[in-house]
């Protein structure tokens, strides 16, 4: 009976490795197809069109509201300590190291990294990526890597407006309806977050957030079995893995950035 | 290998290939002479589109070699499978064309991909292509607006798109209605024959791939169990090939699955199955 | 949706994110005030700097000047050398000013403040640099008291003075033991007379 859970439970372990072995090599081959993007720069064009500017309304709408809660609890534990000033630097701090980076990536895991695994996993399902490899056209290099860069390069921009979006949000709570001092808003603001150790970090959190979402959305579309169940299952992973990998990723990232 | 050239387009030697535990091919040997219309034929189930990607190089074998056009397959690299894909085409059983782009740019699709021709160009060549398949009318249309019949005429075209020497056809008769069949039969006969091509048909429709074919091979079992004209085969005295080209349902392909004996099933049930 | 409407909104999209990035670089971090690396370095050296950290805040008036960029132990006078950048504008610092480390708000955060010196007190730097130099050893420290020397004459802090009067960051312990042995002290001293000289400042 032990006998019988353990053997399963080595069975999934060594599967995990395999799943992990084909990601790492479908990346690299997604790597290796990077010059293949300039011929067909129209594609990555029309990707980050799909991936980035079609995730743009969740993304502010969420910010906004984000930042005005921000404010508002904010403002609710700051007044005890007679310390509500210090409000820009709570929705600021808050929003550029921790919230703008994280929760943009996990609102990108669902909206665009489960249409990427949909659409590539139903790609599959149709022979489609099968057609082009019988056409000599690298599917890898056609179909996922214009998507992969996209997500890449879509994730800090997408982040860097959640936070700006943000910190108006609760300027607007804050300053407009909370009776914050204008002025103390921005200036403390300006005074405790710093340029590299804050915004940068947050940048670069997004890049790697964006690297490890789209990988895993890319990757299961391609590996998902080729049935509907296949694909919604496949989907179902990407966003449940990424979100996962986004959270577990972000406290490595900080504990390495913040940390001493 | 002179004459391999000049005449053989395929030659498939001592080709086996496993699919988990089952023997999907054991030592067979193909030959699809240039020029013709070659058809594999058998039961469902025996592998036919396994053995498409095979040639294609898509699967790799367990053992025995592919050569296509005196170039052995098994065992390229994958760009010099990429360049001999070249001068390939495959029609899939449901077209598989790209659902993102209309007729147009799915048969200018390898066009644009391969080669460096002006656009003026490449409309001229899809033009004359969608006329071949007579739907140079619909080139506007979506992939999803198109019947099935339709969808596989655009991927025929797709398919010749750049002259390709040999086409591959995944059972391109089956789910047909009678008119969409009687257009393809003609299409597949006539692009072979004018543009000088060889046509390898994967299918089980016997009276549509026997009307057109020069040559027929029959696999059961992982096997070739019998190979010639339609003719050849009908009047043959292999058991297999009676039974498929007459469409028996009993012979060397049984009708029951494996089982033990029905008495014994019967009377050994209790409760009922559980399902 | 046509490749133009697509390659503008995609246009669009990459000016929003550029213009965000932009605004929060310029808006809500410091960049406007980090001028750069322009500016000359100091030091000065507390016998306790706790509490301070790296980055914090140098005023003067109660404007910040500058920033600290480092701070150090240093083992051969068993004192914090701290290291501070102050901003080039800020070039009419006497060099006889004096630096405390002080604490802002509540919630502790301390930082440098510098006040400003007569402008004498060059016959000290001098002397200073003469046993300095009869010693010998290295570091930050002596290699300023020969550049105190010199620009002792300009009257001016310049790059790698040091401040000379310091006054140490306040430990609430000390503090605390501070206080308790003067009103002990003072106990015995004056007997009934139980008010202790403050030492909080």
């Amino acid at each position: 009976m032990i006998l019988a859970t353990l053997q399963h439970l080595g069975q999934r372990g060594m599967q995990v490795f395999e799943r992990l072995g084909r990601a790492s090599i479908l990346l690299s081959r997604i790597f290796g197809g990077i010059h293949t993007l300039v011929p067909r720069f129209s594609l990555f064009i029309h990707q980050i069109h799909s991936v980035g500017v079609l995730s743009l309304v969740i993304i502010v709408v969420s910010g906004v509201f984000v930042g005005m809660v921000l404010g508002l609890q904010g403002y609710n534990t700051l007044v005890d300590f007679g310390a509500e000033e210090s409000l820009g630097v709570v929705v600021s701090l808050s929003l550029v190291r921790e919230l703008g980076p994280v929760v943009s990536a996990l609102l990108f895991a669902g909206r665009a990294g489960s249409a990427l695994t949909a659409e590539i996993g139903l790609m599959k399902a149709t022979e489609q990526l099968s057609a082009m490899e019988m056409m000599a056209v690298d599917p890898v290099h056609r179909v996922l890597a214009p998507r992969f860069f996209a997500g890449l390069f879509s994730m800090p921009l997408l982040a860097a407006i959640f936070s700006a979006v943000g910190v108006l949000g609760g300027f607007f709570v804050g300053v407009g309806l909370l009776g914050v001092d204008d002025g103390a808003y921005w200036s403390q603001m300006q005074a405790k977050v710093d340029l590299y150790d804050d915004i940068m970090n947050g940048v670069i959190k997004s890049i790697a957030f964006g690297w490890v979402v789209t990988w895993i959305a890319v990757f299961e579309g391609y590996d998902a079995v080729p049935t509907s169940e296949g694909v919604s299952r496949a989907t179902t992973r990407t966003v449940v893995y990424s979100s996962l990998a986004v959270l577990g990723l972000d406290f490595i990232l900080t504990a390495l950035m913040f940390g001493d | 290998m002179s004459d391999n050239n000049n005449d053989i387009i395929v030659r498939i030697r001592n080709l086996s290939f496993s699919r988990g535990s089952r023997r999907i091919f054991d030592d067979i040997d193909i030959d699809i002479r240039r020029g013709s219309v070659t058809s594999i034929m058998g039961p469902s189930g025996t592998g036919k589109t396994t053995l498409l990607r095979l040639i294609g190089g898509q699967l790799r074998p367990d053992a025995g070699q592919i050569f296509f056009d005196g170039e052995e397959v098994t065992g390229a690299s994958r760009r010099r499978l990429f360049e001999l894909r070249k001068r390939m085409g495959m029609l899939f059983q449901n077209g598989a064309l790209l659902t993102d782009m209309d007729v147009y740019d799915n048969v200018a699709f390898p066009l644009r991909e391969h080669t460096d021709l002006p656009e003026s160009m490449i409309r001229d060549l899809v033009l004359m292509k969608l006329e071949a398949v007579g739907l140079r009318g619909a080139r506007h249309l979506m992939p999803a607006e198109l019947s099935g019949g339709m969808a596989r005429r655009v991927a025929l075209a797709r398919a010749i798109a750049l002259d390709p020497m040999m086409i591959m056809y995944d059972e391109p008769f089956t789910g047909q209605d009678p008119i969409s069949m009687g257009v393809l039969v003609r299409l597949i006969r006539e692009v072979n024959d004018s543009l000088g091509l060889t046509s390898v048909l994967v299918s089980h429709d016997i009276d549509e791939a026997s009307a057109i074919s020069d040559h027929i091979y029959l696999l059961s079992g992982g096997k070739v169990v019998a190979q010639g004209g339609a003719e050849e085969l009908r009047n043959s005295a292999s058991e297999w090939a009676q039974q498929f080209m007459q469409g028996l349902p009993d012979g060397p392909v049984p009708f029951h699955y494996p089982a033990s004996s029905f008495r014994d099933d019967l009377l050994s049930g209790g409760e009922g199955e559980r399902p | 949706m046509t490749t133009r409407t697509t390659e503008i909104w995609v246009g669009i999209f990459v000016a929003a994110g550029l213009a965000s990035l932009f605004m929060l670089a310029m808006k809500v971090s410091n960049l406007s005030a980090f001028s750069g690396d322009e500016g000359y370095t100091i030091y000065a050296r507390f016998e306790d700097a706790s509490g301070l950290k790296v980055r914090s805040p140098v005023t003067m008036g109660g404007v910040r000047i500058g920033r600290v960029t480092d701070i150090r132990f240093d083992p051969q006078q068993l004192v914090a050398m701290v290291t501070m950048r102050i901003e080039k504008q800020y070039d009419t610092l006497p060099v006889d000013s004096s630096a405390s480390i002080y604490t802002a708000g509540l919630l502790g955060e301390k930082y440098i403040g510098l006040e400003p010196g007569a402008g004498g007190g060059c016959e000290d730097a001098d002397l200073e640099a003469e046993l300095e130099a009869e010693l010998g050893g290295g570091g930050p420290a002596d290699a300023g008291a020969a550049a105190d020397a010199a620009d002792c004459q300009s009257g001016y802090l310049r790059e790698g003075s040091v401040i000379k009067l310091t006054q140490d960051s306040l430990v609430l312990e000390k503090l605390i033991g501070q206080f308790v042995s003067q009103f002990l002290t003072s106990k015995e001293e004056g007997g009934g007379d139980a008010a202790p000289q403050g030492a909080a400042q």
